[in-house]
């Protein structure tokens, strides 16, 4: 069967993530949210500590405390302290947190490193029906709510006039990031999670003149990084979480220098 | 008693009854009633921190009134054209595609928006790509592309010139005259929308009182100062408070609204 190469399974897992990814990444980029998936993301460490004291997949551990930390931020902001401490605050303090309760698990062998840079190529068929149903699940929500996502983008009263609630599209948003996040764990892991959300978005700026546009080559983008990141990764011995990233990055700086070339022609 | 222009209530689009509003422990507009009725242009004059903008939020819904109503004419179509829109360099959006949030919206009705507003030829064009009077133009076709009933604006031309300013304003008067909707507007520049409004309302926390422009154009003290050439802009600014108030008003009364005249 197709799936019983590790590659495979690798490749089409990297794909999952880059589907759900690119939607959430366009919108995490256009609202100034980068340090908030980073955050979410980091928190998911605990997430992980507790799943595997509790013995409960980490998926849904993951999942539930990347959900915690992304509403705790949403609720705390505007209360006296700025975004970025607050972020700065609850992400740091998730990470340490999370890295002292792995460390109480000392009846549990686990691989930290795994979870913290991912390791695609042990993904399972489990896994990848995971990932695949997560990413699906990210992209209809995104696909759903889409034009009131966009429109409390631009701007909030503008929402409200059209009878749109702001806080709400916010949750949504906030929810797909906590699922995005619990899925991707295992492919690229939680230090490089906002990685693969913001930076096929970023790279995509310059190709697009829409924002449906620029969630498609986010998509396209985040695709090909995971492809070519694999093959890279492979023929290189190197990790392969970090080497998509890597190629991610390359794209970026192709995908800005030729804006900028079309622009000054 | 101030704001009760209409006759037939149930004939009003929007009607606002001893409305409050406040932000934590300060109280931005408290006892407000206003009404506005189908064809009318009111323009909402008062100095900065005088509640202006939070009145056409509670109208929006933005912001949940602490006290009083806020009645729509069932099926009310509202056109919302805010004061500033800051669109991130980072969203790539045509001005097509700008136009179609968040609805459904043929090409034909962007089209004719565009026009309606005087930019027909920007369909195509990045909403980054605009210039002020551009930008603000297309703000107004999207307020107008579900053929609204009330148009809002908010200092809806911050940031032109005069010139600029001048040719909005003349241009949401021809949107009146064609559609027959309501405009309720946010101005600082009362030089330039005195003579389009019908009434004018002068809000500092409350409503300090209203009328017609001519009513207060005419008023001696204008002509002494301005003549008679510039509209009435800042005879309204000059007018005496000489009217009691109820209820606590912990604001300074003495304002001369200079500040806001420019």
């Amino acid at each position: 069967m197709i799936l019983d190469d590790f590659m495979m399974r690798a490749t089409l897992a990297g794909l999952g993530v880059a589907c759900a990814a690119a939607p959430l990444g366009s919108f995490v980029v256009w609202r100034r949210m980068a340090y908030f998936g980073d955050a979410t993301a980091h928190a998911a460490v605990l997430g992980v500590a507790l799943s595997l004291a509790l013995q409960i997949s980490v998926f849904a551990g993951a999942m539930a405390v990347a959900l915690v930390m992304a509403l705790a931020v949403t609720l705390l902001t505007g209360r006296g302290y700025a975004m970025d401490t607050l972020l700065g605050v609850l992400a740091h303090s998730a990470l340490a947190f999370g890295l002292v309760a792995v460390s109480f698990l000392s009846g549990i062998r686990i691989d930290l490193m795994a979870y913290l840079f991912g390791d695609i190529l042990a993904v399972s068929t489990g896994d990848l029906a995971v990932i695949w149903g997560g990413a699906a699940l990210v992209v209809g929500l995104i696909g759903w709510r889409w034009s009131g996502l966009l429109t409390s983008t631009l701007n909030e009263d503008l929402a409200h006039a059209s009878g749109i609630d702001p806080k709400r599209e916010k949750l949504i948003l906030t929810l797909a990031l906590a699922i995005t996040v619990a899925v991707a764990i295992k492919v690229v892991g939680v230090l490089l999670i906002a990685a693969m959300l913001i930076i096929p978005a970023a790279a995509a700026r310059p190709l697009s003149r829409t924002p449906e546009g620029m969630a498609f080559a986010a998509a396209a983008l985040g695709a090909g990084a995971a492809v070519i990141g694999l093959r890279a990764a492979y023929m290189f011995d190197t990790p392969a979480g970090p080497t998509i990233v890597c190629v991610a990055a390359l794209f970026f700086v192709a995908t800005s220098l030729l804006g900028s070339v079309s622009r000054a022609g | 008693m101030p704001g009760l222009f209409g006759k037939g209530a149930g004939m009003s689009l929007l009607s606002l009854q001893n409305l409050s509003v406040r932000y934590g422990a300060s109280t931005v507009l408290h006892d407000v009633s206003v009404t506005i009725e189908p064809g009318e242009i009111v323009t909402v004059v008062g100095p900065n921190g005088s509640g202006k903008t939070s009145l056409l939020r509670a109208i929006i819904g933005a912001v949940t009134p602490s006290a009083g109503r806020v009645t729509r004419k069932p099926g009310l179509r509202i056109g919302y054209v805010p004061q500033r829109l800051h669109i991130d360099p980072t969203l790539p959006i045509t001005v097509e595609r700008f136009l179609r949030l968040p609805g459904p919206v043929d090409k034909r009705a962007c089209l004719k928006a565009l026009e309606a507003a005087g930019v027909p030829d920007l369909a195509a064009r990045q909403m980054s790509g605009l210039s002020g009077g551009q930008f603000q133009r297309v703000l107004l076709a999207r307020a107008l592309i579900n053929l609204p009933d009330l148009i809002l604006l908010d200092e809806a031309t911050q940031g032109l010139d005069q010139p600029g300013s001048a040719a909005f304003y003349r241009r949401i008067e021809e949107v009146r005259r064609e559609t027959g909707c309501a405009v309720l507007m946010i101005s600082h520049e009362l030089h330039v929308v005195m003579s389009a409004s019908d009434r004018v309302i002068c809000l500092n926390g409350h409503v300090c009182c209203e009328g017609t422009p001519e009513k207060v154009s005419s008023a001696p003290e204008y002509r002494a100062l301005f003549g008679s050439g510039t509209g009435g802009a800042l005879a309204l600014y000059r007018h005496d408070h000489d009217h009691a108030h109820d209820g606590a008003c912990d604001h300074d009364h003495a304002h001369d609204h200079t500040e806001a005249a420019e």
